[in-house]
């Protein structure tokens, strides 16, 4: 049983100590899963670091006390440590890829592991290997054991990462973000499997994760962290469902539901939305609305890139990304796109924006037809009205440029406004209409959030007037709570401006609040299309119900 | 002041490195010394009017039978020491730094477009540069002084040896600029923000210079340091050989081979003091190249 008291980590730096976490406490018994939730820079990884002895260098225990068992994890010399860890305390990590070695077979990364913690031989530790696979669910395990990671698919790869944690039987395993890198079919998966260990060793878990559904689904206890310091902990139906903390009730309002659509997220007031400075730039986007909504078709779309080299002579057979697509986005409704990675679905939305060139099909913008690739000119209409919002804000905004230059720039390049003061009042005015304060118009994208980037961006789209917004994944790369924001700017926005939207995403939840029709998407085939309520409702292809009933979601019970 | 060199990380590491201030130290003397050099030098070597025959061969100070004028001697002409290597310096720094400017924009061009285009033409760039790699800096210096004699009249070949030079340097020097640029091209191409503006439709030269290229300066300013040192031995090789420059407009090279001569008949001063003096300006402009390098690799530090 892992014990942890008033634990305060911090990490010396020339400005003075940095606190990362302070006063955390929280015990996990055996065979409890203990969930730990929180936004990025919580300090949920510092807990679970500092609890297995690898904090980062130069960060150290400041105060507190650690104890598994009875055994003070504070007091243990580096010898006695090594040995802790392994032997009563596993971990997993975040991404398979990188935590296992690709120059070993998977047989050899577990016959070290099991004789480094005892002292057996190499059959047995063999014999041992083969158990645990067959153990965690790897068919044949024999005969796979002699494979190399690469070989192994995402989710088979955690597998073998579980059973190396597992294989010393430990009292104690910190997952950090276990299923983050995974698919939903997968992520499921693995999350059964922890839960089956839970049960049958009496493993006690500390799941570390933002994802709010997972531990819904798993976790028996819950803590919730915020800037370091715990917030509130107990049971999980208790926290998650009557929360007390009014940041825990915050975050739960801005968990998008999958059983039901919302019509905006509950998010704080940012305070100063009596501020009429958006106006110009409102008055201005609708200045250009003259023309009708844009609609989008899509026909017999399919793309198809060079596969693998298979010989020196031969052209190497073509890898369909995109297999016969053909999607109506009607003008002035958003459509969702969803589908797990590799699905094609960003592949699409390059296509569209003539990044990549289809092989086959019809892609028509209101009544004109798109010309694909690089046969479109620079100069095409499409240039201006079709913009899109990239998942990553860290990369979708150059971090050598002011905000002002990056988003004067579309108005400057589509001769909207010839005069440059006027163009940097629009910049201003457009920044208040999405939230942001006027005087960023002279800072650089890295002085800013993930959110607040993002916001910038969708400024920037706006900006170049568009009539069809294609949406990336806009929000996979932030926080709960800054994804309800920018999911409610650009409903609003949307229903302003009567923009057509693409919303790809591969969160579920997420594109049924946002998404009038939605279209399900795998290995490059559209699986079913319909409007967003009967599809959810009422899915007709497998695949959706599947997809459906294997996200992790909350019990409506929970919910007051 | 503290305040301010908190806010830039760069500044911070600066002054936390004593190597890299030391390097600093002496490039900034040197740099000070080759520019004003004119006001500095006691004699002007290039007229043989302000120096005379009847001081040549002084040792420098701290030897017996010197001038205490000539604080590092003099050579065989009488030309005061630190008069000639300050000349010569200048002669090298120009050199060095024009050679360096023109493969930086020869190189970050064919780079950049490289990167951009990828294919065929990135292909082709490459296999130039790859051929280019494979012969010797001297060899390239060699061919282009060869040509250049071959077709420039005779009268005008010793007023444009400086020009012969620079670019027989520059030619041998653009595939490291070419080669970092491209890399660095890759990685951005990759970037949201470069996908955006060429979604835009803006002109490729204009992703290029306005949106690729302020986001690859690091490496490249990192480059430049390592290859202005590069280019300055590179002139003080091919003086020495004797390709570069002639006797009467001495490069820190062509004085390092003048001293040769004296070598084994005791005036060791006149070889020495510019060899170290080349020696030292290399070194601490390496030292400054590696600190940047890690200013703007974070995860070296």
């Amino acid at each position: 049983m892992l014990t942890i008291k008033n634990l305060t980590v911090k990490f010396p730096s020339r400005f003075g100590d940095f606190t990362a976490i302070e006063d955390v406490d929280m015990t996990i018994k055996p065979g409890e899963i203990h969930g730990l939730v929180g936004e990025s820079g919580a300090g949920k990884s510092t807990v679970g670091a500092a609890a297995i002895g690898l904090l980062q260098s130069p960060g150290y225990v400041s105060n507190g006390t650690l104890t598994l068992g009875d055994t003070d994890l504070r007091t243990l010399t580096l010898a006695q440590a090594h040995k802790v860890r392994g032997d009563r305390i596993s971990m997993i990590f975040q991404d398979p890829q990188t935590s296992l070695n690709p120059l070993m077979t998977i047989e050899d990364q577990l016959i070290e592991t099991i004789q480094a913690h005892s002292d057996v031989s190499v059959s047995a530790a063999r014999k041992r290997a083969v158990y645990l696979l067959e153990e965690i669910g790897i068919k044949n395990a024999a005969q796979r054991i002699k494979a190399y990671p690469h070989q192994f698919s995402g989710g088979m790869r955690q597998r073998v990462v579980i059973a190396l944690a597992v294989s010393t039987d430990p009292e104690l395993i910190i997952a950090d973000e276990p299923t983050t890198a995974l698919d939903v079919a997968v992520q499921s998966q693995v999350l059964d499997l922890i839960q089956q260990l839970a049960k049958e060793r009496q493993i006690a878990f500390m799941l570390i994760t933002h994802d709010i559904g997972v531990i819904a689904q798993v976790a028996d206890r819950v803590t919730v962290m915020r800037k370091g310091r715990v917030i509130e902990t107990g049971n999980t139906a208790q926290v998650l469902g009557t929360p007390k903390h009014p940041y825990t009730q915050a975050l739960m309002d801005a968990v998008p539901p999958l059983d039901r659509k919302i019509d905006r997220f509950r998010v704080p007031d940012v305070g100063d939305t009596v501020s009429t400075l958006g106006d110009f730039a409102e008055n201005w986007l609708l200045e250009g609305q003259l023309h009708d909504l844009t609609g989008l078709s899509l026909k017999n779309l399919t793309v198809r890139f060079a596969g693998p080299r298979t010989s020196f002579f031969r052209k190497p057979p073509p890898y369909t990304a995109l297999d016969d697509v053909t999607l109506n986005i009607k003008p002035g409704s958003i459509m969702g796109l969803v589908g797990e990675s590799g699905s094609g679905k960003s592949t699409l939305a390059k296509t569209i924006t003539g990044l990549i060139t289809p092989s086959r099909g019809t892609m028509t913008l209101g009544d004109t037809a798109l010309p694909f690739g690089k046969s479109r000119s620079r100069h095409h209409p499409s240039r201006q009205l079709v913009q899109m919002v990239f998942q990553d804000p860290y990369s979708s905004l150059n971090s050598r440029h002011q905000v002002g230059d990056i988003l004067t720039e579309p108005l400057w390049f589509y001769g909207f406004v010839k005069d440059a003061k006027e163009r940097e009042k629009l910049a201003v005015s457009m920044l208040s209409l999405v939230g942001m304060q006027p005087e960023v118009i002279t800072k650089y994208p890295h002085q800013f959030s993930g959110g607040q980037r993002q916001r910038i961006a969708v400024a920037r789209a706006l900006l170049a007037r568009p009539r069809f917004l294609i949406c990336d994944e806009p929000t996979s790369a932030l926080d709960v709570s800054i994804q309800a924001e920018i999911l409610n700017l650009l409903k609003d926005l949307q229903t302003k401006f009567g923009l057509t939207i693409l919303f790809i995403s591969h969160n579920l939840a997420v594109v049924r609040q946002m998404a009038d029709d939605t279209a399900v998407l795998r290995n490059g085939k559209i699986e079913e299309v319909g409007e967003t309520h009967a599809l959810y409702t009422a899915p007709k292809a497998e695949y959706t119900k599947s997809l459906l009933a294997l996200t992790p979601v909350m019990p409506t019970y929970w919910q007051t | 002041m503290i305040a301010f060199v908190k806010k830039y990380e760069g500044l911070w590491l600066f002054v936390h490195s004593p190597a890299a201030m030391v390097a600093a130290v002496f490039a900034v003397v040197i740099l000070w010394g080759a520019v004003f050099a004119p006001w500095i030098a006691l004699v002007n070597p290039y007229d043989l009017a302000s120096f005379s025959l009847f001081d040549g061969l002084l040792p420098p100070v701290w030897l017996d039978g010197a001038n205490p004028k000539y604080l590092l001697g003099t050579d065989d002409q009488g030309r005061d020491m630190i008069s000639s290597i300050l000349y010569g310096a200048r002669l090298s720094l120009v050199i060095g730094l024009s050679a360096l400017a023109i493969a930086a924009v020869l190189g970050v061009g064919l780079g950049l477009a490289a990167g951009y285009y990828g294919g065929r033409f990135d292909a082709i760039v490459m296999r130039i540069a790859d051929v280019q790699l494979a012969l010797p800096a001297i060899l390239t210096a060699l061919l282009i002084d060869g040509i250049a004699r071959g077709i420039l009249p005779a009268a005008i070949q010793q007023d444009l040896r400086v020009a012969v030079l620079t670019l027989a340097i520059a030619l041998s020097l653009w595939v490291n600029f070419a080669r970092t640029a491209r890399a660095s091209t890759f990685v951005q191409m990759n970037k949201e923000y470069v996908q955006a503006a060429i979604i835009m439709g803006q002109h490729p030269l204009r992703v290029m210079f306005v949106h690729i290229l302020p986001n690859i300066l690091g490496p490249l300013l990192v480059i430049m340091t390592v290859d202005l040192a590069s280019a300055i031995l590179l002139e003080a090789t091919l003086s020495f050989l004797g390709i570069g420059l002639p006797a009467d407009s001495p490069s820190l090279g062509t004085l390092i081979r003048i001293g040769m001569q004296f070598l084994l008949s005791g005036e060791w001063w006149i070889l020495w003091i510019p060899t170290v003096f080349l020696l030292v300006l290399v070194v601490s402009i390496n030292i400054l190249g590696d600190f940047l390098r890690d200013v703007f690799n974070p995860r070296l530090r």
